[in-house]
């Protein structure tokens, strides 16, 4: 592999409309939401046509961009090296979005270990705290909000109970379910690398299973909080913390399993070699990824 | 008829070496060189429009009292003014001078991946058009401080906000895309014999402030993000009333911010590496020791944020970390400067316009090290905190820190960028205008910013009037000093002597090995390198 490197040229594509296409469509997209958010909040009529237009070119042009990278592989024209440059464009962009839950994380922690308790009265910042609201005691999960009457209280948290009845506790079976599909989709690589297409469809299918079986049980974990628990994205920092933690690893969870299902069917027409199988090796490493961002959601979220 | 197919195959041969006819092969385009030019001129816009918005700041603040300008719209101009110099035109200026040199430089074809290339340039224009639009909008635009504080941005920020938090989403977008390619380019795309160490100190300085711009634009992201919910979702990350804290949100912005301004600095420390040794006729002293004083500086970055909170209310451990992480980072900085230094030492020095605007970074640079060096002084910040002292310091290391490297750059690149030498004359001419408008502008501001005049205020005292007045002559000078840039760059691409591919005696690196103008697709197949040719 290394001696084509150095001889055979590197693949630069041609002029190409795809970057522009994005660019139009994100631009739709975002001013199309920003308008949608600003419209509710000034309670008029929202219009979507801005937003629709520019989902829709999203993603009919990244469709057809991914499909013409599809293309130029299987016509063979990017050598070892180019795909070197994928490898290091997914691995830094995975590090990139662990940066970004590193900022949710930070809020978690910064809000639970220094706010919380400098409201409640504690430490050197206490005083403001004691002025402000004499009653908030220091407490985490926050169930009784500082000032109840702008941030109503949640009737209950998403604690874990204690370790004997992790089996009737909702996040510890999506625990069981992610980790599970991290092994399953190994078992899938494994299969590409056998050059065994009916096992990578079998394991790759679990895994895409797993994935939407999570996604179902989180959605009725939100069900739960939202109508029996009074916890919703308005309760206070508690609530805060919680949706958009497990709501971004949630939307991240939707995308991993839908590149997963993607690979899946370009898997069933064949596309995978046993060393040339970069979009399928990049689901699967997002998919880890998501996979250890749950792990500590779990640890740091629900647990402790 | 034999002819015309010859014609026919040639035409098509050609094309597929040059570039394409009209606007196509700026909007398709797939080329490092092309990219590049369309970064760097879209960041002159930039530092046009937001050179004009700080030219309306000074035309208020030329004598005390309100003049011209309501104090909303004044707002909106010192937030937008920074906002677009820092997103704007200082990170895409070096992201386009990264474009044009990182290939040529290591001996590579093209950048790594260069359909997401052209997507990271083609978002900006979408970006700053939602941000700049946001000034016509019912309310006004973002008028909280480029820094955007909550809850000034959050409870209290007009309804464009929304469209700001979006606009920023895009930066990052670009920047991130941008970073993975430059990654890749360096780490993948060297030529044989290009190892890390022989990499000339600009690539060195671009790879470590692509780590940064990873590390710190999705936490800007987050930022943000957290800003959206509590204005439209109702969250509480920023409002103490529901367990949350407005300090949370200076914490988050500061871990991007601190990151950031060293992103905006270290291409500047490499460009300057490189135009210094040229003008000296000398090696670059310590290229080793230059290297890990860049990298300890990117390390320390994220360590020193809450020095820029000193005065927020912060637990004494937390001040006295942060005081002296902050002045650990006068020893890197100070051994780049010494080598600088000592890199001029009994070298054969000439001064052509790039040599002038390097050496006037490596002296008025120092000042804003310096002044730096003085707000990590938590007990002194706190007279310090918010006033002019505070801009005059990140006036000083950005205007004639990272805005003079790039015009330095454009100076010393521009000959084997379009194969035409410039006007020396005239670029001396622009840079005496530069360096004295930019010293009459700030150098005042230290003294009325120590004597207690606050920032981001249109009015001011009686007694800080002498030193506004001379501070907007200044910018005014300094303002105009930049068409005459636009002029002469310009005048060179249409009407300048050819240049050499050597263009300056003693320069040393694969991109002057190269011809002027450089070819379309720098290396097509990687060159063999020679210490000698590696690095200067």
């Amino acid at each position: 592999m290394a001696d084509t490197d150095e001889d055979s040229v590197y693949f630069i594509p041609d002029n190409s409309w795809f970057p522009i296409g994005i660019a139009v469509g994100l631009f739709l997209l975002v001013f199309g939401l920003g308008s949608w958010l600003n419209e509710i909040k000034a309670g008029e009529e929202p219009s979507l046509v801005a937003f629709y237009a520019g989902a829709l070119i999203f993603a009919v042009v990244l469709y057809r961009w991914f499909a013409a990278v599809i293309d130029e592989n299987l016509a063979g024209l990017p050598n070892a090296r180019v795909k070197r440059s994928y490898v290091w464009g997914i691995g830094w962009f995975i590090f990139s979005e662990a940066m970004f839950f590193a900022a949710f994380f930070g809020a978690l922690f910064y809000t639970r270990v220094l706010a919380v308790a400098w409201i409640g009265g504690e430490g050197a910042k206490g005083v403001t705290g004691d002025y402000l609201w004499p009653e908030f005691e220091t407490a985490w999960p926050v169930v009784n909000n500082p000032d109840p009457s702008v941030f109503a209280n949640p009737r209950e948290s998403m604690a874990a109970p204690s370790i004997g009845n992790w089996l009737n506790y909702l996040p510890f079976w999506n625990t069981v379910i992610l980790l599970t599909s991290s092994v399953t989709v190994h078992f899938a690589h494994t299969a590409i690398k056998d050059e065994a297409q009916g096992k990578m469809t079998l394991w790759l299918g679990v895994t895409v299973l797993l994935g939407i079986l999570f996604l179902i049980l989180q959605v009725e974990e939100y069900l739960e909080a939202y109508q029996e628990l009074g916890l919703t994205l308005s309760s206070g920092i508690y609530g805060s913390t919680f949706f958009i933690l497990t709501g971004f690893h949630g939307f991240h969870v939707t995308l991993g399993t839908f590149m997963l299902f993607i690979q899946l069917l370009r898997g069933m027409r064949g596309h995978f070699r046993p060393h040339d199988c970069f979009g399928f090796e990049a689901s699967s490493w997002y998919w880890h990824f998501v996979d250890v961002v749950w792990v500590g959601l779990f640890l740091f979220v629900y647990v402790f | 008829m034999s002819d015309a197919v010859q014609d026919y195959a040639h035409e098509v041969v050609h094309e597929d070496h040059g570039p394409a006819k009209g606007l196509r092969r700026w909007l398709f385009t797939t080329n490092h060189k092309d990219i590049g030019t369309l970064y760097l001129w879209f960041s002159f816009l930039m530092l046009l429009i937001g050179g004009s918005m700080a030219l309306v700041v000074r035309a208020e603040l030329f004598q005390p009292g309100l003049q011209f300008v309501d104090p909303q719209f004044f707002n909106q101009m010192t937030t937008n003014h920074g906002l677009i110099m820092v997103f704007g035109a200082i990170m895409p200026a070096f992201v386009g001078l990264a474009n044009w040199l990182l290939p040529m430089m290591l001996g590579a074809p093209d950048m790594a991946l260069p359909r997401m290339n052209n997507l990271s340039f083609w978002i900006l224009p979408f970006a700053f058009g939602l941000l700049i639009s946001t000034l016509f909008m019912e309310g006004g635009g973002p008028n909280f401080g480029w820094t955007f504080y909550a809850p000034l941005s959050t409870t209290y920020a007009p309804d464009s906000v929304t469209f700001f938090i979006f606009g920023v989403h895009m930066m990052g977008a670009s920047s991130i895309m941008g970073s993975i390619n430059i990654i890749a380019t360096i780490l993948n795309m060297r030529a044989p014999g290009m190892t890390l160490m022989r990499m000339p100190l600009f690539v060195w300085t671009w790879l470590i402030t692509a780590y940064l711009l990873l590390a710190v634009m999705p936490v800007l992201a987050g930022a943000v993000t957290m800003m959206l919910f509590d204005i439209h979702f109702g969250t509480s990350f920023f409002s103490a009333a529901g367990g949350g804290d407005p300090v949370l949100f200076q914490h988050i912005f500061w871990f991007f911010g601190h990151p950031e301004v060293y992103i905006m600095i270290l291409p500047a420390f490499g460009i300057v590496s490189q135009i210094i040794p040229t003008f000296c006729r000398k090696p670059l002293f310590g290229y080793d020791s230059m290297v890990y004083a860049v990298a300890s500086i990117a390390f320390l970055s994220f360590i020193v944020w809450a020095h820029h909170m000193f005065t927020v209310g912060m637990p004494l451990a937390g001040q006295l970390f942060f005081m002296y992480s902050t002045m650990l980072i006068a020893v890197p900085t100070g051994v780049k400067v010494f080598n600088w230094v000592s890199t001029m030492w009994r070298g054969s020095m000439t001064f052509e316009t790039p040599m002038l605007f390097a050496i006037a970074f490596v002296v008025l640079f120092s000042i804003g090290g310096f002044s730096g060096l003085m707000l990590a002084i938590t007990p002194a910040d706190y007279q310090y905190h918010d006033t002019y002292f505070v801009v005059a310091h990140f006036h000083y290391v950005l205007v004639p820190g990272s805005l003079f490297s790039i015009i330095a750059a454009v100076y010393y690149w521009l000959p084997k960028w379009c194969g035409k030498m410039y006007d020396e004359g005239l670029g001396k001419l622009h840079f005496w205008l530069s360096f004295v408008g930019v010293n009459v502008t700030f150098f005042p501001q230290h003294f009325s910013g120590l004597a207690g005049m606050p920032r981001r205020i249109p009015d001011y005292a009686l007694q800080f009037a002498d030193f506004n007045m001379l501070s907007s002559i200044g910018a005014y000078v300094f303002g105009f000093s930049q068409v005459l840039f636009l002029y002469i760059v310009i005048k060179t691409i249409k009407s300048g002597e050819p240049a050499t591919g050597r263009v300056w005696e003693a320069a040393h690196g694969l991109e002057w090995t190269l011809a002027s103008p450089a070819p379309y697709h720098s290396f097509t197949h990687p060159p063999k390198v020679v210490l000698a040719e590696a690095h200067s």
